[in-house]
């Protein structure tokens, strides 16, 4: 084997540009800010979801054929199941439009630390989650005679979406590298994500139902350990997840 | 620029390169030549820091491979046959996206700068999924420059485009080489890999298994010395 020396003369440093390593946070909302304003001019994942909480919501308005005091028992649970079906489209939809076209092998060849990749995408797949909610709310609350825009259930709200698209944008970057992502995404998801859909659920039942923010603590206090501990556990393992 | 030795890649039992050797020294434009499943993408993966090694050494501009990935990928640009472009961003905004990225300072100069050297300066408003695919792959390789780097890895770029695009293609990659950057490109284009590169090297199952340079291969040509290679 023989190895050439090359023709070209010896290379100059092309110029003195300085490209220092940017900060996670920098990435971050680089990345953020890539995801809003690509979405702000397709609107392909937030319609998606917000047409199907829509469908779901009607559709279980005139499924529960039931007496307001039955409802006041189910609409935490419809309102969760909601959020979760519509979540895992737009996590599904968000991942895969980096691995379609190759753009997550874009954010890999950066200089960053990978965990920004994991919170720009979070972050942006917890901003689409919250604005369908935004929309949703006022929705359901006409629907079901129900008052859902209070500050206290849109805290429990808050803290439910930051759980779910945590736990979700990490599960959907490991299914997304595989050919059944669609499939394999609530699969993955829905058994992980069951203390936060579980503790979300009895804290909204709780706070529907009159109770004051003493008596829901416990759902509260698992949805404020589990935001945290996945939040930690995804940058963790985040750069091993994307490793081929 | 890039040294490896003794590259072995595995996926489960199946063992893609078997002890590759390979350097390229600065300033060198390569040809990474050879058969479909050879592993030229694995071996470019591999130097790009996408993909672990399952043992040898790799350094790429002075570093090692897989510890030092973040300095290694601060110095390389890589150009695929995906453009790894966002369709529903703007040309601009996709260069801005990854010049923040690759914290880049006067950002909005470097950009400029890249779309001239692309060609693409008045189409730089356009969405991306209004270009064609010699546009993108223009485009790709200003993304892949934008941060300047030494060391650049072209896996099949001239996958899907048709001859014009391909020409334009040619002279965006001779104007990269032509920085004295270190560059590095598969390809099953043998005449465009001829007019292009200063060494070419022919990858076999999972080995170098020949090598020639530019003022070699006047003694006899390329196509003959591909299969000649592949033959031994």
């Amino acid at each position: 084997m023989r190895f050439a020396r090359s023709t070209y003369p010896t290379p100059q440093l092309i110029d003195n540009m300085k490209t220092p390593a940017p900060s996670l946070w920098k990435a971050t909302f680089a990345i953020v800010r890539k995801d809003l304003a690509a979405e702000f001019r397709s609107f392909e994942l937030v319609s998606a979801m917000l047409v199907f909480s829509l469908l779901v919501i009607i559709i279980f308005n005139f499924a529960l054929e039931l007496n307001i005091e039955v409802r006041k028992t189910v609409n935490a649970g419809v309102l969760w199941a909601t959020f979760a079906f519509a979540g895992t489209l737009g996590l599904n939809r968000s991942m895969s439009v980096e691995k379609d076209r190759g753009c997550m092998d874009g954010l890999l060849l950066a200089p960053v630390d990978r965990s920004a990749i994991f919170f720009g995408k979070a972050l942006s797949n917890l901003a689409f989650m919250l604005v369908v909610e935004a929309i949703v709310l006022p929705v359901y609350s006409l629907l079901y005679n129900v008052n859902l825009l209070r500050l206290d259930l849109v805290g429990v709200i808050l803290l439910g979406s930051i759980g779910y698209t945590s736990v979700g944008t990490l599960l959907s970057t490991m299914s997304a590298q595989t050919r059944t992502r669609e499939i394999l995404l609530p699969i993955l998801l829905f058994p992980v994500a069951m203390p936060v859909l579980l503790a979300s659920v009895k804290a909204c039942s709780g706070l529907l139902a009159g109770d004051a923010i003493e008596d829901i603590l416990t759902p509260l206090n698992l949805l404020i350990v589990y935001d945290v501990v996945f939040i930690a556990v995804a940058f963790m393992v985040f750069d091993y997840v994307v490793e081929e | 620029m890039i040294e490896v030795r003794n590259l072995v890649k595995r996926f489960g039992l199946k063992t893609i390169l078997r002890g590759l050797d390979f350097s390229v020294a600065p300033g060198e434009f390569v040809a990474l030549l050879g058969p479909n499943g050879a592993g030229k993408t694995t071996f470019l993966r591999i130097l790009s820091s996408l993909s672990r090694q399952s043992l040898g050494e790799v350094k790429v501009a002075g570093h090692s491979l897989p510890n030092q990935a973040a300095q290694v990928r601060a110095k390389l640009g890589v150009v695929s046959h995906l453009p790894l472009l966002y369709p529903d961003l703007t040309a601009e905004e996709n260069l801005r996206f990854y010049g923040r990225m690759y914290g880049i300072e006067a950002i909005e100069a470097r950009i400029t700068e890249v779309l001239k050297m692309v060609d693409l300066e008045n189409r730089r408003k356009d969405l991306v999924r209004t270009f064609s695919r010699g546009m993108q792959q223009r485009l790709a390789i200003g993304r892949a420059v934008i941060h300047n780097p030494e060391v650049m890895l072209f896996d099949e770029p001239y996958t899907g485009l048709d001859q014009d695009a391909s020409e334009m293609l040619d002279d965006v990659l001779r104007s990269v080489a032509a920085k004295g950057r270190t560059v590095v490109m598969t390809s099953h284009d043998l005449v465009r890999a001829e007019e292009l590169a200063t060494r070419f090297d022919i990858l076999s199952r999972g080995v170098i298994a020949a090598s020639i340079s530019k003022s070699d291969l006047a003694k006899t040509n390329l196509l003959a010395f591909y299969k000649q290679s592949l033959e031994s």
